[in-house]
């Protein structure tokens, strides 16, 4: 009897701190999947590190880059294979140590390793020098001016914590034990991790002695954060006030939250483009029903294709207005994007039965479409309205939609003749995108490319983005290569995902289009 | 006797040995889990060196084989989604699992044995007949609505309990964590039990219901009235005790399900049971976490099966006697 009574003090204790202004429930519908920094490149995984950890650069809610742990950077005035990171000075771990040039060089080389999941976005990186204590030199393979916007998720960890604790290697999840790393945290971040339960709870509290204590709000002294995985179930912990601040919003529930008093709704576009990919490279197609040809070669299919795709539709019935019709599939905060080209698909059914009838297909013929039906905001029934939408001029689309684990194998084998992919530019740059879907299909580029689409002369000028170190001019090409992308149609674009965030009228905070909340630019009051 | 022990227990690895590589085979239809292990700017040299480290490359016969030399020695590797050892997350899962199985079990024999008899007894009667009714619901709505019609009614409109979670838990000994000692945790169990319970409940209200009925027409009850016996030492003395052998076996066999089937109560209420972990490992290709729990599962069905063969062979005295007729021809 004893033990309960001291457990309900402790427990109404508890609840009366936690009762103070300042603690953010705050869930979403996934967990992150390490607290090791660098094994996984996976969104939830980098927000949870995010309050803990720091880059040397960050986003903030418009997608801009402020300096985190670095002050200022540049590349070297005599030399464009170098960039030079000046860095913040007085910045402390949470254990005490100092934050130095030498643990950049350490946490790069580490995110560098064979066994990081962050290694391909630093696979330009010949070299990382400490000049002194708090500069840094990143020697690239030839010159490569978006180097810093690749740095934004690269965490820095201390070197002298991570031998100690044998953490040096990245946790390897195929080999041997779980690591130090992975369970326990040491950053420079805002805050400092309580305790953490996978899929359950993690608790966090506010860092006493964070550099940035004067520069951000900082408003919340301890984040509660529980997985929900159900829609349903985290619209109603919103709803019932037992969480603060919600991710992933339904689209069928924003009215709800939004009409409920105290309640608030934010809305940003995502980094994120949805569209349908299409086979042209094959001979011939496994599902279609016309023999010996494949009508996706054709350019004119694609386009009508494209044409019969009422994007209003699906954004006012499928999406209840949260999407932005897209005209290409590069979001409109990256580098390359033009309003025109957003801009160009026009729904014209009759143009489209003409192009079709011209290029030998007046009767149509029909495709299987492969769609997930767990990835992204109302993947399926976006792949249902277009079925129907397609079959205005004659293609008869079978659709199959699987859960993505099964799906997205379908495009990286080159199973798949038409399907739904989307794709989000953390790089905030079109040779991102160029990289992954355009360049010809090969063993560093071009692996969600699941077009067969494959032309030299374009290789070659993605392949020269790389170190092209004249802005303006690496800006033509990209124009060039989109212009190449436009008109093949090598891919339908559908729209810009939108995000949702719902939260009580206390927390005050902008949207991030990478879904990424970093919780000391939030405000509660 | 031992012989039949023997050849039992024999039967259950049998079956244990099966049901693994029935789902080992299946794994292959899950999806390819390297895609969410490595992140969408990998390489496909990475995708095949990681294939090869998991062993995915290797026919599915030979990936069984290694996880059953593993599984003997109590390894079952570690979790493609966490990197950690299965064994400790599933152990560290099991018991809110098993708490919640164990209220909504209490729950299910107790409201269903309660009402069965009442319904019984008062089998005209307005409210008896209003709770069949009602019982109807428990047997035809699925349980993820029930869920969420509860959490919509006590915990957005009322605000009485949690809609998700488990409250706060304490740790008791090494690995065992416990919602009992808390308010929040006992308040958090409510809504997931009742979820889980009602199936079960308004299954074994209507046995008993029946059963009860049967009995209450035989002739010894009929004796026992004329005897001058009252009601109530009619019915909980003499027709009771001969109802509940049947309910008592059904019971046993329904623990292994609601075990089981807490799989989609967990994914409504958010409960950190395995239910919950066994739906995060699909939607990943978790395959370590998918085969332990699934052998799991079956280690507990099987045991339980076996339990309930020996009781009866114990019990029954005609099974005996087969056995030994059986041999002599």
């Amino acid at each position: 009897m004893k033990v309960v009574g001291a457990l309900t003090a402790l427990l109404l204790a508890s609840t009366t701190l936690s009762a103070s202004a300042e603690t953010l429930r705050w869930a979403r519908a996934g967990d992150s999947l390490t607290l090791d920094p660098h094994a996984q490149n996976e969104g939830p995984t980098h927000t949870l590190a995010h309050q803990m950890y720091e880059p040397l650069i960050i986003r903030d809610h418009t997608g801009a880059m402020q300096g985190a742990l670095a002050t200022d950077w540049g590349p070297k005035a005599d030399d464009p294979n170098v960039w030079v990171f000046n860095l913040r000075e007085g910045v402390k771990y949470h254990d005490g140590a100092d934050f130095t040039a030498e643990d950049v060089v350490f946490s790069i080389n580490r995110a560098k390793s064979e066994k990081s999941n962050m290694k391909e976005l630093l696979s330009s990186i010949k070299e990382v020098r400490a000049v002194d204590d708090h500069t840094v030199e990143f020697v690239t393979n030839g010159p490569n001016p978006i180097l810093p916007s690749n740095l934004t998720n690269l965490f820095m960890m201390d070197k002298g914590w991570a031998e100690d604790n044998g953490v040096v290697e990245v946790q390897d999840v195929e080999g041997g034990e779980k690591t130090f790393a992975s369970t326990n945290t040491n950053g420079t971040g805002a805050y400092v991790l309580v305790s953490r339960e996978p899929d359950v709870k993690t608790v966090l509290t506010a860092n006493e002695n964070y550099w940035g204590k004067d520069d951000f709000p900082l408003d919340i002294s301890e984040i509660v954060y529980t997985p929900i995985q159900n829609a349903a179930t985290r619209v109603a912990a919103l709803l019932s006030g037992e969480v603060d601040f919600i991710q992933d919003v339904p689209v069928q529930d924003l009215g709800r939250v939004a009409e409920t008093e105290g309640l608030v709704v934010k809305t940003a576009p995502q980094n994120r483009a949805i569209f349908f990919g299409l086979n042209m490279g094959a001979d011939d197609l496994a599902s279609d029903d016309v023999e010996g040809t494949n009508p996706l070669a054709d350019v004119r299919v694609r386009k009508a294709m494209s044409m019969a795709i009422n994007r209003d539709a699906i954004k006012q019935v499928v999406m209840r207005g949260q999407s932005q019709p897209a005209g290409m599939i590069a979001p409109p905060f990256v580098n390359g994007w033009t309003a025109e080209m957003d801009s160009a698909s026009k729904t014209d059914v009759d143009a489209a039965k003409a192009l079709m009838a011209e290029a030998g297909y007046e009767d149509g013929f029909s495709i299987q479409l492969d769609c997930p039906n767990d990835r992204y905001v109302n993947d399926e029934a976006i792949c249902q309205a277009a079925v129907g939408m397609l079959a205005q001029i004659g293609v008869k689309v079978n659709l199959d939609a699987k859960p993505k684990a099964q799906h997205f194998p379908l495009i990286t084998n080159d199973q798949t003749d038409f399907y739904m992919l989307g794709w989000g530019v953390p790089t905030y740059d079109s040779e991102y995108i160029f990289n992954f879907l355009v360049h010809t299909r090969g063993e560093e580029r071009g692996s969600w490319n699941g077009t067969g689409f494959s032309n030299p002369e374009v290789d070659e000028m993605i392949v020269s983005l790389a170190s092209e170190t004249d802005l303006d001019k690496r800006n033509d090409t990209i124009q060039s290569i989109w212009n190449v992308v436009q008109d093949e149609q090598l891919y339908i674009p559908i729209h810009h995902q939108v995000l949702n965030w719902g939260m009580t009228n206390k927390v005050g905070t902008e949207v991030s289009p990478e879904d990424d909340p970093k919780m000391k630019f939030f405000t509660m009051n | 006797m031992l012989a039949y022990i023997i050849r039992r227990v024999v039967q259950s690895l049998l079956v244990l040995l099966v049901v693994g590589l029935v789902a080992f085979s299946m794994f292959s239809f899950v999806g390819d889990p390297v895609d969410n292990m490595l992140g969408q700017e990998r390489t496909q040299a990475d995708i095949e060196r990681l294939r090869a480290d998991l062993g995915l490359d290797k026919p599915f016969p030979v990936q069984y084989w290694r996880f059953l030399e593993q599984a003997v020695q109590g390894n079952f590797g570690l979790s493609y989604r966490q990197g950690r050892p299965v064994s400790e997350i599933l152990m560290e899962r099991l018991p809110a699992t098993l708490e919640l199985a164990f209220v909504s079990g209490v729950l299910a024999l107790l409201g269903g044995i309660g009402l069965g008899i009442f319904t019984a007894i008062r089998k005209r009667g307005f409210s008896a007949n209003t709770i069949m009714t009602v019982s109807l619901i428990g047997v035809s709505l699925p349980t993820f609505l029930i869920g969420v019609l509860l959490i919509y009614l006590f915990s957005v409109e009322l605000g009485w309990l949690p809609s998700f979670g488990r409250g706060d838990v304490t740790r008791i000994g090494d690995w065992w964590t416990t919602g009992f000692l808390t308010e929040s945790g006992l308040k958090a169990l409510i809504l997931p039990a009742i979820t889980l319970g009602l199936y079960q409940m308004t299954l074994i209200m209507r046995l008993v219901r029946t059963e009860m009925l049967e009995v209450l027409r035989t002739d010894y009850i009929r004796f026992a009235r004329a005897r001058g016996l009252r009601d109530r030492s009619v019915h909980f003395k003499h027709a009771l005790k001969n109802t509940l052998v049947p309910v008592i076996t059904i019971t046993g066999l329904q623990l292994g399900s609601i075990i089981a089937f807490a799989i989609i109560t967990e994914t409504v209420f958010q409960w950190p049971g395995v239910g919950l972990l066994f739906i995060n490992a699909i939607q990943f290709v978790d395959i370590p976490v998918m085969a332990a729990y699934l052998m799991m599962i079956s280690v507990m069905f099987v045991g339980i099966n076996l339990i309930v063969d020996l009781l009866y062979f114990a019990i029954d005295p005609r099974l005996r006697v087969d056995r030994s007729a059986g041999k002599t021809t």
